[in-house]
């Protein structure tokens, strides 16, 4: 079976792992939204959406059947796992009015637009990893859609396409809140991805040696942090991940995450108590739906990278690569070096990490109010941007001494 | 008039960079994540209802199962939105209660008029319209929210009553020493 999958033409594997992880983000994505209002509940002391399940009429169904077995059935009742298909089927299937005075082919295209950046950066986004023989020799090789060197670009380049979707929504829907929303976006997209790029710069600062081989590959980022890359080797630096040597660049990193994202506290874009909802004042029903997703799509992309880049990708702890987990590991289990296995381990550990951050996330909505316009300006050009300059040139200095 | 000036103490650079007041406000979050929920979880858990709570007005029987309303029409005439319709009747003569003389033939209370006053019960010289404890009325039908003297009585249930004056007058009366 696995090795069947091997043996299939590259085009095939690459359509089915697309498949793959579009089949995975997208009902995660979704789940997410059910996570935030369950999240949303308990840090204001409410048990949140607990009540749905689907109706008699539903035991044809799957999600019918699972709601009835005992405990674990009211259980995930509990836990408004059920809430989700609602709320799924109300998006899909509840009348979709597009407005008399948008431009309806920008309105149309806009949640589209949002879509694919947001579906299109996994593809540079390495998950996990696996030992694979090329050449005779066994060498750990990255579980990702594309393995290319120029990922991080590719993540900046496309993800960064994310506001269009944003400024198309907010100018086709033709009314004021709206337009201001896309506005805001706009200007806080080119405020924060400045001190963003600059935050990542040391990153690979760290791994490109001058007249060595360039890269700036996701891959290659963890390899660092395992303590594994050829780049630049330093003893201390064995297995340390990327917030310890770097706090100030991931921290930088973090905040901009949020700006880019559009999370409070950097909501600016639908600020809902100065904008109505923004940019979306005028979608409903699926096409507001799918901006949703891909709001929760670009928290995941975004969590993926500040992972790979400066909390150790798919190691399970500081110092702890994922390759010692699995020498450890093949003392009691057997296969524990087979690709699948390992891979299925690596994207374990890589995906737990992504919820954290997006519980991260959600736990910092519920607690900050959201800046006004001008301490988000303010904040971004006159406190991080020269914040993350002094960070690239401090980082310069250090490895140009230390390269010597 | 005199002005206080207030010292403001400018911000420390600690305080100015945001970060401990934002971890402060994450970690009184994360408190309140893992405490216990504080919702009522309504249709099945009741909230419990004070004393003296003003709900739905209801019609009471005295302990011996006498209707104690006798069509005074105080109420009717009370109430400031109306709600309340009595037609008056007389006891029959062949009853128990005949020296009652009279109680109402209908009595309705139209919930959908009804502002929960209190004053029908203020009013009442037999204490026999109680504000109870009820405080959920819905209906599909705009005739389903009239209460009727069946319903009134079936929502009200019978209250202990400390004079049972009709009884001490018919006694009075049996014994020939009225008033």
């Amino acid at each position: 079976m696995f090795d069947f999958y091997f043996h299939l033409p590259l085009i095939v594997r690459l359509v089915l792992q697309a498949i793959a992880v579009i089949l995975f983000m997208f009902p995660v994505a979704a789940a997410c939204s059910m996570a935030e209002r369950k999240v949303c509940a308990w840090i204001q002391n409410r048990p949140g959406p607990n009540r749905t399940i689907a109706p008699i009429g539903g035991l044809l169904t799957p999600l019918g059947i699972v709601g009835r077995i005992p405990f674990l059935g009211p259980f995930l009742q509990q836990m408004g796992i059920f809430q989700l298909a609602a709320d799924g089927g109300k998006f899909t299937f509840k009348e979709d009015p597009v407005p008399a005075h948008v431009n309806k082919f920008y309105f149309i295209l806009a949640p589209i637009v949002a879509m694919i950046p947001a579906l299109t950066t996994v593809a540079v986004v390495p998950v996990g990893a696996y030992y694979a023989v090329v050449n005779g020799q066994t060498i750990l090789q990255p579980i990702v859609l594309a393995n290319v060197d120029i990922g991080l670009l590719a993540v900046f380049a496309v993800s960064s396409l994310g506001v269009y979707a944003v400024i198309l929504a907010g100018w086709a829907s033709n009314s004021k809140y709206a337009f201001l929303g896309g506005v805001r976006a706009s200007a806080q997209l080119v405020s924060y991805e400045l001190a963003m790029t600059l935050s990542v710069l040391p990153s690979f600062l760290w791994m490109n040696k001058p007249g060595g081989q360039g890269t700036l590959s996701l891959f290659d980022a963890v390899q660092m942090q395992n303590g594994v890359w050829h780049g630049f080797s330093m003893a201390s630096l064995h297995g340390m991940w990327g917030v310890f040597y770097m706090p100030i660049s991931a921290f930088i990193f973090l905040v901009a995450l949020f700006a880019e994202t559009n999370r409070a506290p950097f909501d600016m874009a639908e600020a809902e108590s100065e904008l109505v909802a923004g940019f979306h004042t005028e979608y409903g029903a699926f096409k507001w739906s799918l901006f949703f997703l891909a709001e929760y799509c670009h928290m995941i992309i975004g969590s993926a990278v500040c992972i790979l880049l400066f909390f150790g990708g798919w190691n399970i702890l500081p110092w702890i690569p994922l390759t010692t987990l699995i020498d450890w590991l093949s003392h009691f289990i057997p296969f524990a070096a087979h690709p699948l296995f390992m891979g299925l381990v690596g994207i374990g550990i890589f995906v737990g990490k992504v919820f954290s951050f997006i519980f991260f996330f959600m736990w910092v909505r519920w607690t900050l109010p959201r800046f006004r316009y001008d301490q988000v300006m303010h904040l971004g050009w006159k406190k991080l941007l020269p914040l993350s300059i002094a960070n690239l040139i401090f980082y310069t200095l250090g490895i140009a001494l230390l390269q010597k | 008039m005199a002005v206080i000036q207030v010292e403001r103490k400018p911000l420390t650079f600690a305080e100015r960079t945001y970060i401990p007041q934002i971890i402060g406000g994450l970690w009184v979050t994360l408190k309140h994540f893992f405490q216990p929920t504080v919702t009522l979880q309504y249709p099945e858990q009741r909230p419990e209802i004070p004393k003296g709570y003003r709900g739905v007005p209801t019609l009471v029987k005295d302990p011996n199962g006498r209707e104690k309303c006798v069509s005074c029409q105080l109420c009717e005439f009370v109430c400031p939105p109306k709600a309340i319709r009595i037609t008056p009747g007389e006891i029959s003569a062949e009853s128990d209660n005949a020296h009652v003389e009279k109680g109402p033939q209908a009595f309705d209370i139209d919930m959908l008029r009804c502002i929960y006053c209190g004053l029908c019960q203020e009013v009442c010289p037999e204490e026999a319209i109680f504000l109870q404890n009820q405080f959920s009325m819905s209906g599909y039908t705009r005739a389903e929210m009239v209460n009727n003297k069946e319903r009134l009585y079936e929502l009200g249930g019978t209250l202990p009553d400390e004079h049972l004056k009709w009884d001490k007058k018919k006694t009075a009366e049996e014994h020939g020493n009225a008033h």
